[in-house]
């Protein structure tokens, strides 16, 4: 197949699977309504009703509720758009002749699909089908903005040359899908936990009731950026800077980028100590969890638009 | 799995670290923790080693990387002065009012501004002052027998019991046979065993924040002994390693900038391509510079070839290819006709289609000095108001357009002053007979005569020029390297997982009682599932690792 009829295709797929996953993100919000019209018509649960024993990292059991039938075809409509976005990734490279992450929109589209790899891997293993609700509606919204920052196949400028692109903006990607999925946890985990305090007791019903209990929230959270964290440390501080030393001859020269890729680091490491010390655990953590990603999405989005430095072709 | 309700005895005096990842100081129970409160009346010392342990408790250490954090972002909205210098002198144009505050404050230079390095200096005493006391912390306790068991096992998150035939001196040996295979380290004491593992855990975490030192360490090296400088080669011309040869040089306090490495570079050839179609015309394509290098002195002379991202480098000193642009070649005679400027002059380019602005200065025009200002256009067509713009960056339809100045250049004033930029204090624009000022527009080949028989100016024809990076960083090695050992310790910290096992066997009444408990330091959530796994392969007799039937279990499982 010739390189134009690659792109037509590639451009075919990341159309199609936005669609499939705005579909499935409507499923996901739908189960979610349906658990909160459920739980508003349903008997009050007693307050400080006792607890179940039996901590749940997976989403209600297959029963046949209305909710969890709309959660499988979400589900369904998520792995089918996931894998319509890989063909897509494939496509654009074979017809760029290189790794499909070469310009901000490549990046973009690479990246959803990251999050997304990410997301389904950790739903077989953990079963984390409960943050599909936060994890399509970003893949979609990534996905519908990359457009404005779209360009066709081509060519790389001569700085990104390099196969140093291929392990430093790899990196970048796999730690930002996971970044992804420990800051709707650690959201998640927010709501859920202000509620239960609230409530002064476990909540069991409605939305947050479709929720792991916090504490286990809590743990998941720690290990998507426990996994996340070793990679940034390489991606930003270890193959970012050896590639800048053959690039430009320096490995770190605080240009917009790498101070940004610095602050999220800096901010992540506090997030890992902030587990570590009295009076920060819990909340406190999960905030600077949410900060943290700020400061990823700030580098990517802000820092690409709006501000020039020597990355200005754009991650 | 809730924080352990109550902590075992133990050896090692830090406190379960709870979800810990990465850590700062030892935790001390809360009572012995100043916690901030201040008691009344501290004699000196003790008031220094209250601040002392202020300063390295965890709770500093977190406040002081978010302030770090904070503090490195007005360095990415406000150009810096060692990143961008033209941009920071736009800047202080564009915002003649807060560039004099900006500058009190430091924000043009923050990363190297008094209170950015007190914020990592505090950092790094913190980083120190929590490694050193943790490593003899952790060498005690490399060297202790596993902690005691508590009275009540029964009260720990996983816990077992069961009760079997076998004596109570059989029960323990199975069970050290047991945790030893599963790499605990054990000890047995009156009918109790206590096992430990993980220790790589607590090692991993004191490697990743020492090799944090040594990074800083390695950075700081490299700046102080390091430098960097540019230079602009126009094809035909060469650059020697000399001070006197760089457009801009810094370099650390302690580099030794009269004895650079005496290397020469010819440059003969500067190829620079760009996109000719497709909706990314005009974005470059490769950059690519070749010539001649002579390592030293009297060494042979051999061929180089240096394109982005493939430097080439001698005697530890590396020269980078950062761009590119073009340098006219002008000729300039004099009212008299005689030749009083000639050769290339290089025009810096100043958007992406290269439209290059520059300079010639003629000191030697009489009877009056002469200036030309303008632009140099790689591909000349005519803009939407008629001004002449630049289509593409290749040099396809070369132009130059400048403007005259007369009078005094200002060269003679001892105050140094850039090769690209015009003094105009003592210069007056050349006007065209019937008024504004003369603009002259040159094909390459073409001759110009000036107004007022001030001469004439002849464009010869294009060369390009590379801009080279010429810099040495000392021990560059060393803040990487550290980063690759910190990363693999940082891993062990987040992956290795402490783990404490206790089993004790009683004899009543015949019977031998087995009790088997254990606890995380970290919370995790398989605690139940693996002591279940202990609990049958004791049943087992401590023989294999068969699973039995299932043990009678309680306790609540995380």
């Amino acid at each position: 197949m010739n390189p134009e009829a690659l792109a037509e295709l590639a451009n075919l797929g990341v159309a199609t699977a936005t669609v499939a996953l705005a579909i499935g993100w409507l499923l996901h919000l739908a189960e979610w309504a349906t658990a909160w019209v459920a739980a508003r018509t349903a008997q009050p649960v007693r307050v400080g009703a006792p607890a179940p024993t039996e901590e749940r990292t997976r989403a209600t059991a297959t029963t046949d509720h209305p909710a969890d039938r709309l959660a499988r075809a979400g589900l369904s409509a998520t792995v089918l758009g996931t894998a319509l976005l890989a063909a897509a990734v494939l496509a654009r490279g074979l017809a760029a002749g290189r790794v499909p992450w070469g310009n901000m929109y490549e990046f973009a589209v690479a990246g959803a699909l990251v999050v997304l790899v990410v997301y389904l891997g950790l739903v077989v293993r953990a079963g984390i089908g409960w943050l599909a609700p936060v994890v399509t509606g970003f893949a979609v919204v990534v996905l519908g903005l990359s457009i404005l920052v779209y360009l066709p196949p081509g060519p790389l400028v001569p700085a990104l040359d390099s196969y140093w692109l291929v392990l430093h903006v790899a990196a970048a990607a796999i730690a930002g899908g996971a970044f992804v999925v420990g800051a709707g946890t650690a959201a998640l985990f927010l709501v859920k936990d202000r509620a239960e305090a609230r409530a002064g007791g476990p909540v069991t019903t409605g939305v947050l009731g479709r929720l792991p209990t916090t504490a286990a929230m809590d743990r998941l959270g720690f290990q998507v950026h426990a996994f996340a964290f070793p990679l940034w440390t390489f991606a930003a501080l270890i193959s970012g800077p050896i590639w800048a030393q053959h690039a430009w001859g320096r490995y770190w020269g605080w240009d917009p980028k790498e101070v940004w890729a610095f602050i999220t680091w800096v901010v992540y490491a506090g997030y890992l100590h902030a587990r570590a010390t009295a009076g920060w655990r819990g909340r406190g953590a999960a905030v600077l969890a949410l900060v943290g990603f700020v400061t990823f999405l700030f580098n990517f989005v802000g820092i690409n638009l709006f501000v020039s430095g020597l990355h200005s072709y754009a991650f | 799995m809730s924080v352990p309700p109550a902590s075992p005895a133990r050896t090692a005096p830090a406190a379960p670290d709870g979800p810990s990842a990465t850590a700062g100081s030892p935790a001390p129970d809360p009572a012995e923790r100043p916690g901030g409160q201040r008691p009344p009346e501290l004699a000196p010392r003790e008031l220094g080693r209250w601040a002392w342990r202020q300063l390295t408790s965890m709770r500093t250490a977190l406040l002081l990387l978010l302030l770090l954090a904070l503090a490195a972002v007005p360095g990415s909205l406000v150009p810096q002065q060692g990143v961008d210098s033209i941009a920071v002198a736009r800047f202080r144009i564009e915002h003649p009012d807060l560039a004099p505050w900006l500058d009190r404050l430091g924000v043009f230079s923050v990363y190297s501004s008094p209170w950015f390095s007190a914020v990592y200096l505090l950092l790094l005493a913190s980083l120190i002052g929590c490694i050193v006391p943790r490593t003899a912390v952790y060498a005690r306790a490399l060297r202790a027998r596993p902690p005691r068991a508590p009275q009540r096992l029964d009260r720990l998150p996983a816990y077992a019991s069961y009760e079997s035939a076998e004596t109570v001196d059989a029960v323990i040996a199975g069970a050290e046979r047991v945790l030893r295979a599963r790499r605990f380290r054990v000890d047995s004491h009156a009918g109790t065993v206590s096992a430990e593992k993980g220790y790589l855990r607590e090692a991993g975490n004191l490697v990743f924040h020492a090799s944090l030192v040594v990074v800083l360490v390695g950075v700081a090296v490299g700046s102080l002994w390091g430098y960097r400088g540019n230079a602009i080669v126009v094809e035909g011309s060469g650059f020697s390693n000399t001070l006197t040869q760089y457009d801009e040089f810094s370099a650390g306090a302690l580099a030794d900038a009269a004895s650079l490495p005496p290397f020469t570079v010819a440059l003969e050839e500067m190829t620079a391509d760009f996109q000719t179609g497709g909706s990314q015309a005009g974005q470059p394509k490769s950059f690519e510079a070749t010539g001649t290098l002579i390592p030293a002195p009297g060494a042979d002379p051999a061929p180089f070839d240096i394109s982005v991202n493939h430097p080439l480098t001698v005697d530890g000193t590396s020269v980078f290819l950062v761009g590119s642009g073009y340098a006219p070649v002008v000729t300039v005679r004099d009212g008299a006709g005689k030749v009083v400027s000639s050769g290339p002059v290089p025009f810096l380019p100043a958007d992406s289609s290269y439209l290059s602005e520059g300079v010639v200065k003629v000191p030697d025009a009489s009877p009056e000095q002469l200036g030309l200002e303008g632009f140099f256009l790689p591909t000349a067509a005519r803009g939407a108001d008629g001004v002449p713009v630049s289509a593409f960056p290749e040099a396809a339809n070369p132009a130059l357009s400048l403007f005259v100045w007369r009078g005094d250049l200002g060269l003679d004033d001892g105050v140094p002053q850039s090769v690209y930029a015009l003094d105009k204090d003592a210069l007056s624009v050349v006007e065209e007979p019937g008024g504004g000022p003369a603009r002259l527009l040159l094909r390459p080949g073409q001759t110009t005569p000036l107004p007022d028989g001030l001469g004439s100016v002849t464009f010869d024809g294009v060369r390009e020029f590379a801009r080279l990076q010429i810099s040495s960083a000392p021990l560059a090695w060393l803040p990487l390297t550290a980063l690759v050992v910190a990363v693999s310790g940082l891993l062990l910290s987040l992956y290795v997982r402490p783990r404490r096992a206790w089993v004790r066997a009683r004899s009543v009444d015949g019977r031998t009682v087995v009790e088997v408990a254990a606890l995380d330091r970290v919370a995790r959530a398989d605690t139940g599932p693996d002591l279940d796994e202990v609990v049958a392969a004791l049943r087992a007799g401590g023989h294999s690792d068969r699973r039995d039937d299932p043990p009678a279990t309680d306790g609540d499982r995380a």
